[in-house]
């Protein structure tokens, strides 16, 4: 099993992405993150889906993808010529014990503070998917009260996914 | 046409017009009233056949669109109207029939209330259309119908629902008639695959082409035929690809698949190269995907890219305007003759007709079921539509008739719908403006036989055949195959009376039990301006034959049920 980073434009209408999360399910894709904001053009969205499976699987997500008729766009992000992002917010115990080590911990991933009370601390960190698991990893066993991350969003250098 | 303000109801019906509808099926209720003020309005520029069921009327608008190449229209109200669609809608999305379903809906200030008759239609039929809409300003609903249109025939064609909430419906807004949308344009195809097939058919010695439903969809019947003759080739299809090629062209094997001729599958199995246009691979014609074709090339054709690798790793997958490319690959392929692969083809040939004696005997006093379609076949025309439902009559029917004109053959290969057929063969005749002949089964015709009132209220020509065999006999066939002859439920021991029944809706009907009585009713029944009802009774263990196993492949052919079962 591969993993695979797959960019979608999509026009900003009614039901479009219920559309694209219906065709997931019913074609049985494995997916791990799906993403979806709005572009530069305020008319589209791009939706960022990191599908698990084989060269076929890819194959047939687009395919099945650019079947649909409010899909503009469908491109795989090769990860080499990308760059691949996620963000996480994770709260952790505020204890007299790990205080200062979330705070290395914080410093050493480049990660940043943005809530501090006496109960918990919350940090933010961007970075690869990769990046974030370690990051989880490192904090879990002081206490992770609570965590969401956004999923991948990627973006290719030199040219845009339409200019193929 | 100048522009005019009117109500969205209004342009509904315009926008229908102008994309050339003149035919339409439904049935009115509450939210789409408007609508159907219009089309009374209109009586003299489209007609609508009012069915008996909304089910009925989308399977006529299914059949409409299979029998003419055009776009089916079905109307329907909001709630149980809408949903009472979606078998239909489902039907011709498995087999990419054109069709555009109208729904009205509660007005939108009463949307997701739970109002009554209100159902999220949209959301119910987003995986079974190729697109749907909700039309929440009459700004957008001229444009919208004809987009869907639009979408409706490009390319794979299939079906597209309009949800039109009713004070979409009645509100006001300018309308100009446009002329009738062209289809998307589709794009070429790539040279260097159509130069990698062209290599690959100059290599090949054995040659089979594999039809389907695409083939009838772009008008490829001819252009199969070209090809077969310049490199030596076989044609066999699927269930959808039957009446491309007429069953009497030389290098015609006929169907292939789970019930269908042994040349066909076999010279599937033995063929060097396969070459699929319109064509999915279906499991019900390829068996078991891991035998299928292990020894042979792959080159697949068709206009759907999702469907290149979807079932079988194609070698060479061809991907545009189909037409174009086979042209370019006609052009460019060697004349060529294959010696032994038609005397493989003439030996194939000589066997499967040892099968079918063996196959077709008849073991009753009774009417057999080939016996049926060799009269059918001596009487109808060559452009009579002929519509199925689902089960072992259907089976028979791809089997057993002569077909020698495209599209006319309307069965469900997709979905096999049940109940499919009588709405189909209604609509097939009102769209081909001749005669239709429904072949179906006790059990498939029991599901929708309310239809009957449609076809007697406008007139409609349609002979139903009714293979009464008792039981469901498909359903049967895989009991005493698979299940140890343990008949769960599927032994009717109804007391329907058929002839009664005709009586009951207002038409003829006739029950027989031979070869003679049949032929004499059928006979009576085509030239009949009418429809008419032929019960015809056959014997309760009448199998199809020959049958390749699910999952199975040719090696696994079962010609014989006693052989099978002991």
């Amino acid at each position: 099993m591969k993993r695979f980073v797959i960019a979608a434009l999509v026009e900003n209408k009614y039901g479009v992405l219920t559309r694209v999360a219906g065709l997931f399910m019913r074609k049985g894709f494995n997916i791990d993150s799906l993403t979806v904001g709005e572009t530069e053009d305020s008319s589209f969205s791009r939706i960022t889906i990191t599908l698990r499976g084989d060269d076929n699987d890819k194959d047939q997500l687009i395919s099945q993808l650019r079947k649909l008729h409010n899909v503009t766009y469908v491109k795989h992000i090769d990860e080499k010529n990308s760059v691949e992002r996620e963000l996480i917010l994770i709260k952790v115990k505020n204890t007299v014990q790990n205080r200062s080590e979330i705070m290395a911990i914080t410093e050493i991933y480049r990660a940043k503070i943005v809530d501090y009370n006496p109960k918990t601390i919350c940090v933010v960190m961007t970075g690869k998917p990769s990046k974030i698991n370690a990051f989880i990893e490192i904090l879990r066993p002081l206490g992770i009260v609570e965590l969401c991350r956004t999923g991948v969003v990627a973006i290719e250098r030199n040219k845009a996914i339409y200019n193929v | 046409m100048a522009k005019h303000k009117m109500p969205g109801s209004r342009i509904v019906i315009e926008t229908l017009i102008e994309q050339g509808v003149t035919d339409v099926f439904g049935y009115p209720g509450g939210q789409v009233l408007n609508i159907y003020d219009e089309l009374y309005k209109a009586s003299d520029r489209i007609n609508h056949y009012l069915a008996a069921h909304e089910q009925g009327a989308a399977h006529a608008a299914d059949g409409y669109a299979r029998a003419t190449g055009k776009v089916g229209v079905v109307i329907a109200t909001s709630g149980p109207g809408a949903t009472n669609l979606v078998t239909g809608i489902a039907t011709a999305m498995l087999d990419s029939i054109p069709m555009v379903a109208i729904t009205g809906n509660v007005p939108t200030s009463l949307i997701g209330k739970d109002s009554f008759q209100e159902i999220n239609i949209t959301g119910v039929t987003l995986p079974i259309t190729k697109h749907n809409y909700f039309v929440s300003n009459v700004k957008d609903l001229a444009d919208t119908i004809r987009e869907a249109f639009q979408i409706a025939k490009s390319g794979r064609p299939g079906p597209v629902l309009i949800d039109i909430p009713k004070d979409v419906q009645i509100a006001e807004y300018d309308f100009e008639c446009e002329g009738v949308i062209e289809p998307y344009p589709q794009k070429k195809a790539d040279d260097k695959e159509i130069d990698a097939a062209v290599d690959l058919i100059n290599k090949a010695q054995k040659p089979y082409i594999y039809i389907g439903g695409g083939v009838i969809t772009a008008g490829l019947s001819k252009k199969i035929k070209e090809l077969a003759e310049k490199i030596d080739g076989y044609i066999g299809c699927t269930l959808m690809g039957l009446s491309a090629i007429e069953n009497s062209y030389e290098r015609f094997l006929g169907m292939q698949g789970m019930h269908g001729q042994y040349e066909s599958s076999m010279a599937n199995k033995e063929a060097d190269l396969v070459i699929g246009i319109g064509v999915r691979f279906s499991d019900r014609a390829t068996g078991n995907v891991k035998k299928y074709s292990k020894n042979a090339k792959v080159i697949q054709l068709d206009t759907d890219l999702s469907e290149i690798n979807k079932n079988i790793k194609a070698d060479v997958g061809i991907v545009g305007k189909i037409s174009c490319a086979l042209s370019k690959i006609i052009e460019k392929c060697d004349k060529q003759k294959h010696a032994e692969w038609k005397k493989t083809i003439d030996d194939l040939r000589a066997e499967s007709k040892k099968i079918s004696k063996k196959v077709n005997v008849v073991k009753s006093d009774k009417i057999g079921p080939k016996q049926v379609f060799d009269v059918i076949n001596k009487i109808k025309d060559n452009d009579t539509v002929v519509a199925t439902d689902v089960g072992q009559h259907q089976m028979w029917a791809a089997q057993f008739t002569s077909f020698e004109k495209p599209r006319t053959f309307v069965s469900s290969g997709g979905l096999g719908t049940m109940g499919y057929g009588l709405g189909a063969a209604i609509g097939a005749a009102v769209g081909s403006k001749k005669r239709a002949i429904l072949v179906t089964g006790d059990g498939s015709f029991g599901m929708n036989l309310n239809e009957l009132a449609t076809a007697v209220t406008y007139n409609i020509p349609v002979v139903i055949v009714i293979i009464n065999n008792g039981v469901l006999g498909m359903v049967r066939q895989w009991q005493t195959l698979f299940y140890g002859k343990r008949y769960s439920n599927t032994v009717l021991g109804r007391k329907t009376d058929f002839v009664k029944l005709a009586d009951a809706f207002g038409l003829k009907g006739e029950r027989v039990t031979t070869v003679q009585e049949f032929e004499k009713a059928f006979g009576n029944a085509y030239k009949a301006n009418a429809p008419y009802i032929i019960d015809t009774v056959i014997d309760m263990d009448e199998f199809v034959l020959p049958m390749l196993p699910p999952g199975g492949s040719i090696e696994d052919i079962i010609t014989s049920k006693e052989e099978a079962t002991k």
